[in-house]
């Protein structure tokens, strides 16, 4: 299968500050991603670096075998919603498609207008009396009229109320099931994209913790708890990735391929809002890794 | 034909609700054969899913011989599922509202008589019991 993206030891600097460092990813192609971590962990940076709008400070990105921004080809295989879904204020919805049509050779006309009537927009209206959630999808038709390969788009539900984020992962869900393109969407959320993604790339401070199919890595991570013990008694196979102790109990997130044997715990499946929190979590705590001592949590 | 609905509590994964459905349906009589189910681009319409999980569920329903895809139309009902006897479900939900009162009065409550209820579907599972996967 190809990939959509790929990057070699990718990262941005800016100043002393890494932005995005050691980020070697291969996402395949036909997948909806959720690009996942804290605000500031370099999201916005990785989906700037595969549109295009930087270039890396080390490493290499490649985007459906292009060059980011490498000549109208590779602009035109790539749609791009940037942060708080801009739109030129003083300019009616009309005229954005007019300007879609100009700018992009596939552009899709029929596809935009009757996108924007299901939407119940009006095409007179200026963009800038919209509401945050009718601008959010004139943003995603504007993207997907241009007939795109690829799909990114930057916290496009941060702005939103509940019902227009629905509506919004609606839209776009529709448009993966007839067109077929693959999509990364970036949130500091894990919740907003549970039910649309199939692949999750979790970025924290500035690097990678985890990347992978969302069913793989639902099977392969565990909740163990049972009488109390120190992680380094656990099988080799099996990474801990979070920890927690009282008296007389331990309990495990651990990562493997493994089955788990031991009678001794009761194993839970986990969902993915804990599989992504407690990977953020290891990122703060002092000594990650399966081999640190017992601590106590009360 | 059938509307699929979620629910994000249950902890179930998305594509086996859909199957659920679907063959609760079909228990019901509510699909028979030669329905025709939504297509996943109905589906991820309405519930705002990614359309993988709703092929996941058509490609399970397939293998379990109960729907089959005819090309360019959809994906229709070709098997059927047992259904119970209404008057053997009417006697069990009966005695089940029986025991249930017995439980709230010795003192249990909803999250109690939750817990006795999933052991006993797991001890019964675990001893071959059919049915109440």
């Amino acid at each position: 299968m190809n990939a959509v993206i790929e990057t070699n030891d990718l990262g941005k600097q800016y100043g002393r500050k890494w932005a995005l460092r050691d980020c070697t990813l291969s996402i395949p192609e036909g997948k909806v991603v959720g690009l996942v971590g804290p605000n500031g962990a370099g999201k916005t940076t990785l989906l700037s670096l595969a549109v295009g709008l930087l270039t890396p400070t080390r490493g290499s990105i490649t985007v459906l075998a292009g060059r980011p921004g490498d000549g109208p080809a590779q602009l035109e295989k790539v749609g791009f919603v940037a942060q708080d879904t801009p739109a030129y204020a003083g300019l009616s919805v009309g005229k954005h498609l007019l300007m879609g049509a100009y700018l992009n050779a596939n552009w899709d006309q029929e596809l935009a207008e009757r996108r924007i009537d299901q939407l119940g927009l009006d095409l007179r209206q200026k963009a800038g009396s919209l509401s945050g959630g009718q601008r959010a999808q004139l943003a995603l038709t504007m993207a997907i009229a241009k007939q795109p390969e690829l799909l990114l788009l930057d916290e496009p539900l941060a702005s939103l109320d509940p019902l227009a984020r629905r509506e919004f992962l609606q839209g776009l869900m529709e448009i993966v099931a007839s067109h077929g393109v693959s999509v990364v969407l970036s949130s500091h959320l894990i919740a907003d994209l549970e039910r649309v993604c199939d692949y999750l790339v979790l970025l924290v401070a500035s690097h990678i913790r985890l990347a992978g199919e969302i069913t793989a890595l639902l099977a392969t991570h565990h909740r163990l708890s049972g009488p109390r013990r120190d992680p380094r008694s656990l099988p080799s196979s099996q990474e801990v990735i979070e920890q927690s102790h009282t008296g007389k109990q331990s309990t495990f997130l651990v990562r493997t391929d493994q089955p788990i044997l031991d009678p001794a715990w009761t194993v839970r499946p986990v969902t993915l809002d804990e599989l992504v929190l407690a990977y953020m979590g290891q990122a703060h705590s002092p000594s990650p890794g399966r081999r640190s001592p017992l601590g106590v949590v009360s | 034909m059938i509307e699929f609905q979620l629910d994000t509590a249950s902890g179930v994964a998305t594509y086996l609700q859909l199957v659920q459905q679907v063959r609760h349906a079909l228990q019901l009589g509510i699909l028979e054969p030669g329905d025709r189910l939504p297509t996943a681009q109905q589906v991820v319409a309405k519930l705002a899913i990614n359309p993988n999980t709703v092929l996941k569920a058509y490609r399970d329903l397939e293998r379990e011989g109960l729907v089959r895809p005819r090309p360019g139309q959809g994906t229709f009902i070709v098997g059927t599922l047992p259904r119970s006897d209404p008057a053997v479900q009417e006697r069990f939900l009966a005695s089940m509202t029986t025991w249930l009162r017995k439980a709230h009065a010795a003192g249990l409550g909803p999250d109690d008589i939750e817990a006795i209820y999933r052991t006993a579907v797991r001890n019964s599972f675990a001893e071959g019991v059919e049915g109440v996967a």
